[in-house]
């Protein structure tokens, strides 16, 4: 099983709903985030062009984050889904600075915390919030060895790109464009 | 009737339905609790056809409503005079025989009609039902004059027919989506988002007309960088295109249409080449443009837009998109406009409210007949005083709307509540027009409470319940009770005749077979439509509500008022050097001003800034992220600064902000002093001669670095 995300950046508007969404339903305190929107412009007036990207850790395959941890709280769990264990995490922040997305932050509490594919609703057959929420439906999430899962579907009918390939994380989090 | 009991259900539920209250478009949601009772999600309703299970983020953030420390806690009075926000806690008992014994005295010395009501919210039944009884029917929103009404008066000229909301436009099944000035995706209008986004998906062509590269333009397929206030000009220029050649919907046209052969000689002269002149686009898209529109039609729609007061001409741009939309055969075509309809439940019946002598009407002198709605800004007009009016207004009621943030010329604004014996405001929020109050009455927020039903147009009728997920924080009361309070303190009681709302909903849910207590499981109910009539039939035979009966492309009715029978294209004034276009927009996380202190929104966008192109910030050697205070042709200064955004998606004859910040309320402290008003620098106002809309972009702002005000 590989869970995967694709993001559809053409109907994306950047509306950041999944930013609240995920807020809401994973307490995120009001000043942090575990996703984000990215808008990135291209051209002169009047030949332009844009790019709205819904972010979030890529739950790397190869993850610098799981392999620079010295006490194992990020671990890869089912699916292949990144996870930090909060009462393993000493807050040391070295898998914040091994991040290439910048995904992660530090938790009031002291923990480091970052989105998690929202697995306590995915083990209950639901979407992530964000994916759920989306007015645009522009993001399908699923299992990537599943050949008829959405993702699966979406990711042989279109273009696509991941971010930074060359870090060679081997990102779980596609970009339709 | 008054069995409490029956009523207690709602506080055993992990998950309670709702309507969303943070704008207009009222999706339907359940709200979840956590473990402890406490709120902690909205979540949409997947039977809602007005958001299909999915919330936008102003939905989503409404939580924030709820948890917003500044919230209006307990009722006030004011001890200081208007403006100075000095006020005194009151018990409700105290504050309302302040107001009905202030409402009193206007009733004897002006009359009942000198009282007004302005409301956008669902509590504004309540207040209109108290405000008629008593004598009045000044009722305004400013949704109307200041927002969709143009749009309404042109297209009932034009179809006999308004838009209303949600919007009948089937983008679902559109092929060509035209939008002028209306940004999509950054007006998150949550059904219309939602298709636009499955047509996207469909490869449907999009045509965005706008001066700014909105997120929708970066989705169209043509993007025309119109030059602002031009496109009534362009609009013509299409019609001119499609009629000479010959890609307008012949037999829609012969058989519903008045006034064509008019029209093909009136459009002669407006030629692509004309526009280009006038727009800077090029002709050859423009014919390009009106063949995509054609080729899809009748799949087609020029959208209406919602914001619509632009320049005072608006009712007549508006009529060109309408007669656009007929010549193309779109409307009652599917992909174009499909035929709403609204879920029709009974109200329980009132007494006859007495007939006012004289209302805010009589103040306009004959003006704006055509304006099927009450003007905010005509009741604000009314309410000056002046040695020719009939009708001065003393006394305002204000529901769920911050009239100094939402009416343009805040200077007239002002003048009018310090002419006023009573305002009373209603709100969950301090806003500046807290700060004018003589008494404030707080509102718990819509997820403390039961509303009147939301009862909608669509392709399927719909009814939708909000009750309370939570007891009221504070000291704060549903619009509901304090309006049936006010009653028992005027003797008006009888137009309250259910002692709860609950009673009141149930009997009207009673009537269309479902029921409260249906009601409080199922969260949303959709209503059987009367007649397959979503589309015209085949030939079928239409009667329109206009005065030929037809589709009106030559309107007898503005012709009969004195007004152009076909749309005029009028050159507006241009910046001085040195000044810019103001244009104001919406951001999706946000609506207007009221949810500027939402925590949970601001933590998205806590300000706005100025988008500025790099040529023009060269030329005033600004960098990204400075700050600058902006000033106006009228020599008004913003009272705060504005971040600079360097960006090309913005002409170099233009500055563009996004409305609704710049509060100057110290009570909101998340939002005090965070931008820039974009009404603050609204002072020019161009009135539409036909409804009386308030045309508000032909503001010009130039850059300061300081906000020092020139001596005097």
């Amino acid at each position: 099983m590989r869970y995967a995300m694709a993001i559809d950046t053409k109907k994306c508007v950047g509306c950041s709903d999944c930013v609240v969404a995920c807020q809401t339903e994973n307490d995120v305190p009001i000043g942090h985030c575990r996703d984000w929107v990215v808008e990135v412009m291209d051209g002169t007036y009047p030949q332009l062009e844009i790019e709205l990207r819904s972010e979030r850790c890529n739950h790397c395959k190869n993850s610098p984050c799981v392999r620079c941890c010295p006490t194992g709280a990020s671990h890869y769990s089912d699916g292949g889904i990144v996870l930090v264990t909060k009462n393993e995490c000493i807050g040391c922040s070295a898998c914040i600075t091994s991040c290439p997305y910048d995904a992660r932050y530090v938790h009031p509490d002291g923990y480091v915390d970052k989105c998690t594919f929202c697995l306590h609703r995915v083990k209950k057959g639901m979407q992530p919030a964000c994916v759920a929420v989306c007015p645009t439906k522009c993001m399908y999430f699923g299992d990537l060895d599943d050949p008829g899962s959405e993702v699966s579907e979406v990711l042989k009918k279109r273009k696509y790109k991941t971010l930074i390939p060359e870090a060679g994380t081997k990102p779980q989090l596609y970009f339709l464009i | 009737k008054n069995n409490q009991s029956y009523f207690k259900g709602p506080y055993d539920f992990a998950r309670t339905p709702t309507y969303c209250e943070v704008c207009f478009w009222k999706c339907a949601g359940w709200v979840h609790k956590d473990e402890n009772g406490r709120i902690k999600k909205i979540i949409g309703n997947d039977d809602d056809p007005n958001c299909n299970g999915r919330f936008c983020p102003r939905g989503t953030g409404g939580v924030g409503m709820y948890f917003d420390r500044d919230r209006l806690k307990t009722p006030l009075i004011r001890t200081d005079v208007r403006g100075k926000q000095s006020f005194r806690e009151a018990t409700w008992d105290e504050a309302f025989d302040y107001i009905a014994s202030k409402m009193n005295k206007i009733k004897e010395e002006h009359g009942p009609e000198c009282t007004a009501l302005f409301t956008h919210g669902s509590g504004g039944k309540y207040f209109g039902n108290l405000l008629k009884g008593f004598g009045s029917n000044n009722i305004a929103a400013p949704s109307y004059a200041q927002c969709r009404g143009p749009r309404e008066v042109a297209f009932l000229a034009t179809f006999g027919q308004g838009i209303n909301s949600p919007e009948n436009t089937d983008i679902r099944d559109t092929k060509c989506l035209v939008l002028i000035g209306s940004h999509l995706g950054e007006n998150m209008h949550n059904g219309q988002v939602q298709e636009m986004s499955d047509a996207i998906d469909k490869g449907t062509t999009i045509i965005t007309v706008d001066p700014r590269f909105s997120t929708v333009a970066g989705k169209s397929k043509h993007w025309l960088p119109i030059k602002p206030s031009t496109d009534i000009a362009l609009l013509l220029s299409w019609m001119n295109v499609i009629i000479n050649e010959e890609l307008f919907d012949k037999k829609y046209v012969e058989k519903y249409t008045f006034g064509f052969d008019l029209l093909k000689a009136y459009v002669q002269p407006f030629t692509p080449e004309w526009a280009y002149g006038i727009t800077t686009i090029k002709p050859q898209q423009i014919r390009d443009t009106a063949h995509e529109m054609a080729n899809a039609a009748p799949a087609v729609i020029v959208h209406p837009g919602r914001h619509v007061t632009w320049y005072g001409d608006d009712t007549q741009r508006l009529r060109a998109v309408a007669i656009l939309n007929a010549l193309l055969g779109s409307w009652g075509r599917r992909g174009g406009f499909y035929n709403p309809e609204k879920a029709s439940v009974p109200h329980f019946h009132l007494p006859d409210f007495p007939k006012p002598n004289k209302n805010w009407r009589d103040a306009m002198g004959g003006k704006y007949k055509l304006a099927d709605l009450a003007l905010a800004s005509g009741v604000c007009q009314a309410t000056i005083p002046s040695p020719e009016m009939s009708c001065s207004i003393k006394g305002w009621i204000v529901n769920g709307t911050n009239l100094i943030n939402t009416l343009p010329d805040q200077k007239k604004t002002i003048a009018a509540i310090q002419a006023l014996d009573l305002l009373v405001v209603v709100d969950t929020m301090p806003m500046e027009i807290t700060g004018y109050a003589d008494v404030v009455l707080p509102e718990c927020t819509y997820l403390e409470r039961y509303d009147s039903l939301r009862i909608s147009q669509g392709r399927v009728p719909s009814i939708a319940l909000r009750m309370p997920a939570v007891d009221p924080l504070y000291n704060t009361k549903p619009a509901f009770w304090m309006a049936r309070e006010l009653a028992k303190k005027l003797d008006l009681l009888q137009y309250f005749p259910f002692e709860t709302i609950e009673e009141e909903i149930d009997w009207e849910l009673k009537q269309v077979g479902s029921s409260l207590e249906e009601m409080q499981r199922i969260g949303v109910k959709l209503l059987d439509r009367e007649a397959d009539d979503l589309y015209f039939g085949e030939d079928e035979d239409v009667e329109f509500n206009t005065n030929t009966g037809k589709i009106e492309l030559y309107s007898t009715a503005l012709e009969e008022e004195g007004f152009d029978p076909f749309p005029v294209f009028t050159q507006h004034p241009e910046p001085d050097s040195g000044f810019y276009r103001l244009i104001y927009g919406r951001a999706p996380m946000h609506t207007f001003s009221r949810t500027a202190n939402n925590p949970n929104l601001t933590d998205l966008m806590d300000e706005n800034s100025v988008w500025v192109n790099p040529k023009v910030a060269k030329v005033w050697d600004l960098k990204n992220d400075q700050y600058v205070y902006l000033e106006n042709q009228d020599g008004v200064i913003s009272d705060f600064k504005i971040k600079v955004r360097i960006t090309e998606r913005i002409r170099w004859d233009s500055v563009y902000m996004v409305h609704g910040f710049g509060h100057a309320d110290k009570r909101m402290t998340r939002a005090f002093g965070k931008g820039v008003s974009d009404t603050q620098m609204i002072t020019n106002v161009m009135i539409d001669p036909i409804m009386g809309g308030t045309g508000m972009r032909g503001n010009f702002v130039t850059f300061r670095f300081d906000n020092k005000k020139a001596e005097v």
